[in-house]
């Protein structure tokens, strides 16, 4: 049997149409499902649209930096300092005579792997807590709530900051200090998630039919706090890539030599920047547009996938 | 009422001891052994004994818990290794003006944030709207440590303005003293009234959609009226419920804004006693500043039932 045949739309003719309209529509045009999320971004949330090419045009930034950038970011170029933009280095270059360029372009590596490094371990950590806080209630809901509390209660700079003095200087201390100051705040958005769905009629379905705990919790639960992860997540990534910059920017962040955007700002970046201003306002358009993608993006996501937390419904006078 | 603030009372203490656990714990979790650490490598005392015993080290755990709550509670946050001094003595030199510079912050907040966030709603789906909500991500989005960086450049090289180094007390000249808070004030605010643009926006859709707004509208009241009087009065408590929420962002930016005008803060003592490692220092200011928040939030829940005669507990 063909598969024409057993379309149901192309075996109902309208009579109003000519004999060779069928062919025009007969199989609706069928998306993989991110390619249909991202055609609905564009139509109904176009500043969305413009923030997922910002995040694109990073990850491809990141992925192909050898291939885009010009010059190796730490290699110096002699006696070169402080050159102002132009067709030799796009960017100008720093105090040590290297191109700004490239150590933006390398900088969307730091700044990408650190900030996905921070958001998968928080999530992990928020969904664990979330789920099982939401999911259970009770005692444990109480006791661990309250820790949560507690540690909303610490400045995300400050927790970052101690967290970096007790540990010392280095890639991953980083990310662990900006997962620690951000897994809290997703933890409660995923329990209000969970407590929202955990009296719905299919998980009390799968409960009376005899399912385990933990397949309630996969396979009913999980799959259905995805959206809030998801845009959690998005978010999640632009306030890592701020927080990283902010804390470089302080002189805690990932270690040189590592092209970091915000280390980019302190150091050299201030000590020069009177004599070359560029040295400070690329590292900060970058971090700034990095971060409005992502912002723009998860707002947009929020919207789509998750229509209650909007809020944003048409007043009609 | 009573019962609603004795229940709030009562799950603010596990909160703050939990809070003080934590805290405690931060010099204990460190790799290896501290007193080594600060002994060798920044040679706070002559041998590690002593040092151990200066820090109470010497003594079990929860004993040293014990004292260290029951000191703190009379107002004893330990001494700095550095200066010798009582941390709650240097808190309290340095609170005011991180005081102002938040205080300053949020006024600017609420001259920006609110005003533009009713603007946006009344014009939702406008090319207005657009623009201030595409403004306002952009102002969450932009670090205010680059914002700052920018005023010195631009400020420098434009206007050849550099902000003092040296920083007047309020106490000799109030007006001066306050013009030097200006400008990082204006920088931290950018983000916050950004986030409350966005609350307010949100709030003023949902609440123009009731029907006290159609009757007030149907009563012929003029539209500022059922705008300021209806519409902002009754959006503004999950409003200042997100402001308590940001205190905590605001006392980080206040970090960042003290170490780039050399403001002799809170935040740039804490930034000192990380680079020294000074860790009662450390400790004193984690415990006051989370306490100081976590008070504040209960204020801002309290003052509910007394802003919104709706709310009973």
């Amino acid at each position: 049997m063909s598969t024409k045949s057993m379309d149901p739309i192309a075996s109902v003719k309208p009579h109003f149409l000519p004999a060779s309209a069928p062919e025009t529509i007969a199989a609706p045009h069928r998306h993989h499902w991110l390619l249909d999320i991202f055609i609905q971004l564009v139509k109904t949330k176009p500043l969305g649209a413009f923030g997922g090419t910002l995040v694109l045009a990073m990850v491809i930034m990141a992925l192909f930096a050898p291939l885009i950038a010009p010059h190796d970011p730490n290699q110096m170029h002699g006696m070169q300092t402080l050159v102002a933009p132009g067709g030799t280095y796009y960017f100008g270059t720093d105090a040590l005579a290297r191109d700004l360029f490239s150590r933006i372009v390398y900088g969307a590596r730091v700044s990408l792997a650190v900030g996905l490094g921070a958001v998968c371990l928080s999530i992990f950590l928020a969904t664990i807590i979330g789920v099982l806080s939401g999911y259970f209630g009770g005692m444990l809901d109480t006791v661990v709530q309250r820790f949560v509390d507690a540690i909303m209660s610490f400045p995300w700079l400050i927790i970052m900051l101690t967290v970096m003095s007790i540990l010392g200087p280095g890639t991953g201390n980083v990310i662990l200090a900006l997962a620690l100051a951000g897994f809290a705040g997703s933890s409660r958005v995923i329990r209000s998630a969970v407590l929202g769905i955990k009296h719905s009629e299919y998980v009390m379905a799968a409960r009376s039919i005899g399912c385990k705990q933990a397949a309630v919790l996969l396979r009913h639960i999980l799959p259905n706090v995805a959206a809030p992860i998801l845009v959690l997540a998005t978010l999640g990534l632009g306030n890592a890539i701020l927080a990283e910059a902010a804390l470089s920017f302080l002189g805690y962040g990932v270690p040189p030599p590592a092209p970091s955007w915000g280390r980019m700002l302190s150091g050299d970046g201030l000590d020069h920047m009177l004599r070359g201003p560029w040295l400070v306002i690329f590292p900060g358009l970058a971090i700034s547009a990095a971060v409005f993608g992502f912002n723009m993006l998860g707002d947009a996501l929020r919207d789509l996938l998750d229509p209650r937390l909007t809020g944003g419904a048409r007043v009609n006078k | 009422m009573r019962r609603y603030i004795t229940r709030r009372f009562l799950l603010l203490i596990p909160t703050l001891l939990l809070v003080s656990f934590l805290v405690f714990c931060i010099v204990r979790i460190i790799p290896g052994d501290a007193v080594t650490l600060m002994v060798a490598e920044m040679g706070f005392a002559e041998d590690e004994a002593e040092l151990r015993a200066f820090l109470g080290l010497d003594q079990s755990l929860p004993r040293q818990y014990v004292t260290y709550m029951a000191n703190a509670v009379r107002g004893d946050l330990g001494t700095s290794l550095w200066s010798g001094e009582p941390v709650m003595k240097e808190i309290m030199r340095r609170l005011p003006l991180t005081f102002r510079l938040a205080l300053m912050a949020l006024f600017w907040t609420v001259l920006m944030g609110i005003p533009l966030g009713v603007i946006s709603a009344l014009k939702q789906d406008t090319w207005l709207d657009y623009l201030l909500r595409s403004v306002s991500v952009g102002g969450l989005s932009i670090p205010s440590f680059w914002l700052a960086t920018l005023l010195l450049v631009f400020g420098a090289i434009w206007f050849r303005w550099v902000p003092p180094l040296d920083f007047i007390p309020f106490r000799e000249d109030p007006i001066a003293s306050l013009s030097q808070l200006v400008a990082p004030s204006l920088i931290l605010s950018v983000a916050l009234s950004a986030s409350i643009m966005r609350m307010t926006r949100t709030m003023m859709l949902e609440v123009m959609r009731e029907d006290y707004i159609r009757t007030a509208r149907a009563k012929g009241l003029s539209e500022w009226v059922v705008v300021v009087r209806h519409a902002l009065a009754n959006s503004l408590i999950p409003v200042m419920s997100i402001m308590g929420i940001q205190l905590a962002f605001l006392v980080g930016g206040t970090v960042i804004m003290e170490s780039i005008f050399v403001l002799p803060g809170m935040g740039k003592y804490l930034l000192d006693a990380i680079t020294w490692r000074d860790y009662p220092v450390i400790q004193g200011i984690n415990l006051f500043i989370c306490t100081s928040i976590i008070l504040i939030n209960l204020a801002i829940d309290l003052l509910y039932g007394f802003l919104d005669p709706r709310i009973r507990y």
